[in-house]
C-alpha cells in the first residue's frame, strides 16, 4: 500500500451570500468524490467547512498515488497471422515475444498485457481541480476578470491547496494555488503559513472559526451568558441562527435595547424590523411579552467601547421611528377607503389590478362560504379588504407584512374579529412548514386568493415550467392543498375549480383579456381548466408523498378511487396504510392486479354475473362471499369507515386464492368464460372504489 | 470630529491618491451617481478608467418636506468607479473607511448580498450592501451589464451614502443635525431645498407639462440615436448630448411618478421607453469608441 497524505483545498472568496454556502459545500463534496471515483482514489476522513470568505475541503488521508494496474490491449486475431502481430507489437513499442494470446468468444487474439504505473495524486488533482471549481453551480454567478472570464459566485482572491507538505499547483481565474491562508478581515493577517496539523488553530488565532457548528454554538453560548441574571428570554429562531453563522467568521452576540415607547407598535412590526431587516434576535420578558431589547451578532471579538451596540441601537431607533410614522399615516385613511385605490396597483399586466383580483377572490369566497354555511356577509367584507394594505406605507416598506398589516389595521379600525383575522391570516401558508390559518374565514380567504391566482394565470397561459415559476403558482397550489387537507375542508376541489373556471371564463371573455384561450375539450371542459386540474393533482401527489410520507403506490391507489374531497382522500390513505400491515392485504392486492390484467387482455367491458352458470366449489364460493361482503363494505365505505371496509375486503383473500388455484378463467365454453370475467369485473369495480388495489406494488406481483 | 465637507475632502483625497480622476458633480438631474456619463458610458468598452465624484442624487418620491430625519429628496453620493476592479479592491475600500476616521477594529462590518439592477438603464451588477454596526453605509457592485451590453472589463462601483455616513461619524440622529462646516448645519444649507422641492414635486408640478417634456426629450434623444446610425461622421457625433436627453426623460419620469401621475401599467411602459433610449445610446457609444480607437491606431 502506498503512502497516504492529508489534503486541503481552501477557496478564498469575497463574501459569499450566506444562504448559498452550505449548498455549495455539498456540491464541492459531490464533485470531489466524482474526481476520486474517476481516478480510483479513496479518501479517508473527508470533511467540508465554509465561512463567508472560504470554502474548505479536507481529507485526513489520500493515497499519494494511484495503485499500479495491468492494462490489456487487444490486438489482431491470431488468424491474421504473424505479420499482423509484428505490426501490433511495433505500434506498442514491444517485441513480438512480449505479446500474449487471449481467448474471446470470437476466437484467439494477439494481445498485450502491460503494467501501468499509477499517476501521482497531486498531478491528478492539479488537472482536475480547476474544472471542479468551475463546475460548482451557483444561483447567480458573475465574471470579474473580463468578459468571457471564469464565473463564480464572487471573485476568488486566493486558493490554498496542500497535499502532504506540497502545494498542488494549479490556477483558476488568474489566481495560483499556494500554501498560505488568510485571516479575518479586521482581526487576522493576510499571509498565514500553516500545515495540516495547525490549520484550524492558525485560523482561530487570526479571527476565523472554521466550523459553522462551532460558530452556531458560540452565538448561543454567548447569548446565554448575556441573558444570565436578567429576566429576558430568547425568542428561538433557528433560521436566523443559521444565517448569522454563515454571515460571520467570528460571531459574538451583544445585547442592545430600545425605548419602551416603541412597544406600543404592533409586535409583528417590531419583530419584522428586528428579525428581517436588522437580523436581530428578539427577546421576551418573563410574562411572554416583547422586551425592549435585542441581540445583534457581530463579526468581531468584542465591543469594548460599546460602539457597535450604540450604532445598532441608533439604526433600530431610526427604523422604529419610520415604522411609527407609517403606522400613524396609514391610519388616516381607513382600509375601506382604499379599495378604490387598488385599481392602480397591478397584479399582472394582462390580468389587471388588485381591484379586479379582489373581485375574483370575493366571488370565490362567497361561493365557498355558502357551501360551508359560513357567515357570507363577514366573508365578503373580509374579501373586499383583503388586499387593501398593499396601498399602505407600512407594507410598501415592510412587504413581508402584507396581510398581517391589513389585519392589524382592520382590527384597530373596529372590524369584527372574524373579518380582521381572516385578512390577517390569508397569506398562510406561504411554505409547507407554515401553519394554515386558524379561523374558518381565514382558511377560506386563503383558498379563494390562491385559487383565483391559479385560475387567472392558467387561463392566460402562465404555467410554471421547469424551474421557472415567477408567480409562485406551485407554492399557491401547495398552500391550497395543505389548507384543504389540514383544515379538513369538505369541499370538492374539482367542483370548486369547475365553478371558478367557468366564472373566470365568463369574465375574461367579456373583458376580452389578451391571450385568453377559451378552447374546450370534447367533453366541454375548458382546456386550461383541465391543465390546472392536472397541475393540482401533481401537487396533491407531492403533498401526500413527499410531505406526509405516504408510499407512492398508496397515493396512486387512493387517487384512482372515487374520492370526493381531500380530507376524504386522506382518510382513504390512512386506512390503506394501516391495512397494508395486515397479512392478507398484499397477496390480495397482487390478485387484484392479476384480475385487472386478465380483464384488460380479454377486453372485458361489462356484464352481469349469471349465478346459474357458476361451478360449485371455489367459483361459487367466491361469488357467495363477495355477495355477502358487498353490502357490508358499501355501508362501511359510505360512513367513511375505510379501514373497516378494507379489512372486510382483505378477508376475501382465501376465496380469491382458491379461485385462481383451481378455476380456469379462459374456459373453452364462451358463456362460462364471459360469466367468470363478469365475476372478476364485479369484484374489481366493487372494491376499487375505496382504493385501487391493483396500483399497490407488492413483492408478490409478478406481472 | 470631522465636519461633512471634511469627510468628503478626505474621501476625494483618498481616491485621488489611488489614481482616480476627481470629477465634479454632473450638471443634469440624476437619480443616482451611476447614471452620470462618467459611470454609465465610461464603464462600456475596453478602456480602463478610474473616477470619483460627489453626485447630488434627486429622487422626488423620497422627499419628506424636510421632516423625516433620514429621508431626503436630494441626497449626496460619493461615487467611485475602478475599471477594471483591482484584486485588492476590498482592501482599498476598507482603507478608505479608515481614512475618514472609522477604526475598523472597533466596529462590526458585514458584507450582505445585494445585487443591483436598474431596469431603466438596462444595467445590473453583483455585490453587497456594506453594513457598519447595522447601518448600510455603502453599496458595492461589480458591474456586469450596462445599457444591455456585457461589459468587457468589470468595474467595481462604490457608492457611499454621504449623509448617512456622516451622521454615523458625527453621532447624529438626524441628517439635518450634521455639521456641514463649523457653524453651519446640514439644515442651514439644505432644508429649504427639501421643503420646497417636496411641495413642488408632490403638489404643484404641472403634470401635462411634465408629460410634454418627457415626450420632447424622448423625441430628441431618439432623433439623435437614429441620426447616429445614418451619420457619415460618426466619430464626432454628439452622443453625449443624446444621453443628456435620456437623463432628462428619466428625471421627468421620476417627477411624474412622485406626482402620482403614472399608473402602474403606464409605469412599465415608460420605463421601457427610457430603457430603449439608454440602450440605444450605450450601443452607439460602444460603436463610436471603436471607431475612435481605430482612428488612433491608424
Amino acid at each position: 500500500m502506498s503512502a497516504r497524505l492529508p489534503f486541503l483545498l481552501e477557496i478564498g472568496v469575497e463574501e459569499i451570500p450566506h444562504w448559498m454556502i452550505a449548498p455549495a459545500l455539498a456540491d464541492v463534496e459531490r464533485l470531489f468524490r466524482a474526481v476520486l471515483d474517476e481516478n480510483r482514489l479513496e479518501a479517508e476522513g473527508l470533511r467540508l467547512d465554509g465561512t463567508p470568505r472560504r470554502l474548505v475541503l479536507r481529507c485526513e488521508a489520500l493515497p499519494a498515488r494511484q495503485a499500479d494496474r495491468e492494462e490489456l490491449v487487444m490486438g489482431p486475431p491470431k488468424s491474421a497471422g504473424e505479420g499482423a502481430a509484428v505490426g501490433f507489437a511495433r505500434k506498442n513499442g514491444v517485441e513480438i515475444a512480449d505479446l500474449s494470446t487471449e481467448t474471446t468468444q470470437k476466437g484467439e487474439y494477439f494481445a498485450l498485457r502491460r503494467a501501468v504505473a499509477g499517476r501521482e495524486t497531486g498531478e491528478i488533482l492539479a488537472a482536475a481541480l480547476p474544472a471542479l471549481i468551475a463546475k460548482i453551480p451557483w444561483p447567480k454567478a458573475m465574471y470579474w476578470t473580463g468578459k468571457d472570464g471564469e464565473r463564480f459566485i464572487r471573485p476568488i482572491r486566493w486558493i490554498a491547496c496542500l497535499l502532504g507538505d506540497e502545494v498542488v499547483e494549479f490556477g483558476f481565474a488568474g489566481v495560483k494555488a499556494g500554501g498560505n491562508t488568510r485571516g479575518h478581515r479586521q482581526m487576522g493577517a493576510d499571509e498565514i503559513v500553516f500545515d495540516h496539523t495547525n490549520y484550524e488553530d492558525r485560523l482561530r488565532k487570526n479571527g476565523v472559526i472554521l466550523s459553522a457548528a462551532e460558530r452556531r454554538k458560540k452565538i448561543l453560548d454567548g447569548i446565554r451568558k448575556l441573558l444570565r441574571g436578567t429576566d429576558l428570554k430568547l425568542a428561538a429562531d433557528q433560521a436566523l441562527l443559521d444565517d448569522l453563522a454563515y454571515l460571520t467568521e467570528f460571531p459574538t452576540p451583544i445585547l442592545g435595547g430600545f425605548d419602551e415607547k416603541f412597544l406600543d407598535l404592533p409586535a409583528e412590526v417590531l419583530t419584522t424590523v428586528m428579525r428581517h431587516h436588522q437580523r436581530y434576535f428578539t427577546l421576551q420578558r418573563a410574562d411572554g411579552s416583547m422586551a425592549p431589547n435585542f441581540i445583534a451578532v457581530m463579526n468581531m471579538k468584542t465591543d469594548r467601547q460599546g460602539y457597535v451596540r450604540k450604532g445598532n441601537e441608533r439604526v433600530l431607533e431610526a427604523r422604529f421611528n419610520d415604522a411609527r410614522f407609517f403606522w400613524e399615516v396609514d391610519q388616516q385613511k381607513p382600509l375601506r377607503e382604499r379599495i378604490e385605490d387598488l385599481k392602480s396597483v397591478t397584479f399582472q399586466a394582462r390580468l389587471g389590478s388588485y381591484h379586479a383580483k379582489t373581485e375574483g377572490i370575493e366571488a370565490g369566497a362567497t361561493r365557498m362560504a355558502r357551501m360551508l354555511g359560513l357567515d357570507v356577509a363577514a366573508v365578503r367584507r373580509a374579501a373586499s379588504l383583503v388586499k387593501t394594505d398593499l396601498t399602505t406605507e407600512m407594507v410598501k416598506e415592510l412587504t413581508e407584512l402584507q396581510g398581517v398589516m391589513g389585519g392589524l389595521y382592520a382590527k384597530s379600525q373596529g372590524e369584527p374579529e372574524t373579518v380582521w383575522r381572516a385578512v390577517y391570516e390569508h397569506y398562510l401558508p406561504q411554505s409547507l412548514e407554515d401553519p394554515i390559518p386558524q379561523t374558518a374565514e381565514g382558511r377560506l380567504l386563503s383558498m379563494a386568493d390562491k385559487l383565483d391566482t391559479l385560475e387567472g394565470c392558467f387561463a392566460i397561459g402562465i404555467v410554471p415550467t421547469g424551474s421557472k415559476d415567477p408567480f409562485g403558482l406551485r407554492r399557491a397550489a401547495q398552500g391550497l392543498v395543505k389548507v384543504l387537507v389540514e383544515g379538513r375542508i369538505a369541499l370538492s376541489l374539482r367542483e370548486l375549480l369547475t365553478a371558478g373556471a367557468e366564472e373566470t371564463h365568463r369574465t375574461f371573455a367579456a373583458l376580452g383579456i389578451a391571450g385568453y384561450d377559451d378552447a374546450r375539450e370534447a367533453d366541454g371542459t375548458l382546456k386550461w381548466s383541465r391543465q390546472l386540474w392536472e397541475f393540482l393533482l401533481d401537487r396533491i401527489r407531492y403533498y401526500f408523498r413527499d410531505v406526509r410520507k405516504f408510499k407512492y403506490d398508496e397515493v396512486n391507489a387512493a387517487l384512482a378511487s372515487a374520492w370526493q374531497t381531500l380530507p376524504d382522500l386522506e382518510d382513504r390513505l390512512f386506512a390503506l396504510q394501516m391495512v397494508r400491515e395486515t397479512e392478507n392485504f398484499e397477496p390480495l392486492a397482487a390478485s387484484f392486479k392479476r384480475i385487472r390484467n386478465i380483464l384488460k387482455q380479454a377486453q372485458w367491458a361489462e356484464g352481469a354475473v349469471n349465478a346459474a352458470l357458476l361451478e360449485a366449489g371455489p367459483e361459487r364460493d367466491l361469488f357467495e362471499e363477495l355477495s355477502k361482503l358487498e353490502p357490508e363494505v358499501r355501508q362501511a365505505s359510505q360512513s367513511r369507515d375505510y379501514l373497516r371496509a378494507l379489512q372486510l375486503i382483505a378477508t376475501l383473500r382465501e376465496a380469491v386464492d382458491r379461485f385462481f388455484d383451481s378455476v380456469l378463467v379462459n374456459a373453452p365454453d364462451e358463456s362460462v368464460r364471459a360469466n367468470r370475467l363478469a365475476l372478476l369485473g364485479r369484484l374489481l369495480s366493487e372494491f376499487s372504489s375505496i382504493a385501487d388495489f391493483s396500483e399497490i406494488v407488492t413483492t408478490a406481483t409478478t406481472e | 470630529m470631522d465636519c461633512y465637507q471634511d469627510t468628503i475632502f478626505k474621501l476625494k483625497t483618498f481616491w485621488a491618491r489611488h489614481g482616480c480622476v476627481i470629477q465634479e458633480p454632473y450638471d443634469v438631474e440624476v437619480g443616482a451617481g451611476t447614471m452620470c456619463p462618467e459611470t454609465f458610458l465610461r464603464v462600456l468598452g475596453p478602456d480602463p478608467y478610474n473616477v470619483a465624484y460627489v453626485q447630488p442624487s434627486r429622487r422626488p418620491a423620497d422627499g419628506r418636506y424636510g421632516e423625516n430625519p433620514n429621508r431626503l429628496y436630494k441626497h449626496s453620493q460619493l461615487q467611485v468607479i475602478l475599471k477594471p476592479a483591482p484584486a485588492d479592491v476590498m482592501d482599498l475600500y476598507l482603507a478608505s473607511l479608515e481614512a475618514i476616521g472609522i477604526k475598523l477594529k472597533q466596529h462590526d462590518l458585514k458584507f450582505e448580498e445585494d445585487n443591483w439592477e436598474s431596469p431603466t438603464l438596462g444595467a445590473w451588477g453583483i455585490g453587497w450592501q456594506v453594513m457598519l454596526d447595522g447601518l448600510e453605509i455603502t453599496q458595492f457592485t461589480y458591474f456586469q451589464q450596462c445599457g444591455g451590453v456585457d461589459l468587457e472589463l468589470v468595474p467595481a462601483e462604490l457608492t457611499y451614502g454621504l449623509e448617512r455616513l456622516t451622521a454615523f461619524l458625527q453621532d447624529r440622529k438626524s441628517v439635518y443635525d450634521i455639521e456641514w462646516v463649523e457653524g453651519a448645519s446640514y439644515r442651514d444649507v439644505r432644508f429649504l431645498d427639501e421643503q420646497q422641492f417636496s411641495v413642488y414635486n408632490f403638489e404643484m408640478a404641472d403634470v401635462a407639462m411634465l408629460w410634454k417634456l418627457l415626450d420632447l426629450h424622448e423625441a430628441e434623444a431618439q432623433r439623435l440615436i437614429d441620426g447616429y446610425q445614418a451619420s457619415e461622421q460618426k466619430q464626432r457625433f454628439p452622443l453625449l448630448a443624446a444621453y443628456d436627453h435620456v437623463l432628462k426623460c428619466s428625471h421627468n419620469f421620476n417627477l411624474l411618478d412622485a406626482r402620482g401621475a403614472i399608473s402602474v401599467t403606464e409605469r412599465v411602459g415608460v420605463i421601457a421607453r427610457v430603457r430603449k433610449l439608454a440602450v440605444g445610446v450605450a450601443q452607439a457609444w460602444v460603436d463610436q469608441q471603436q471607431l475612435l480607437r481605430a482612428e488612433v491606431a491608424a
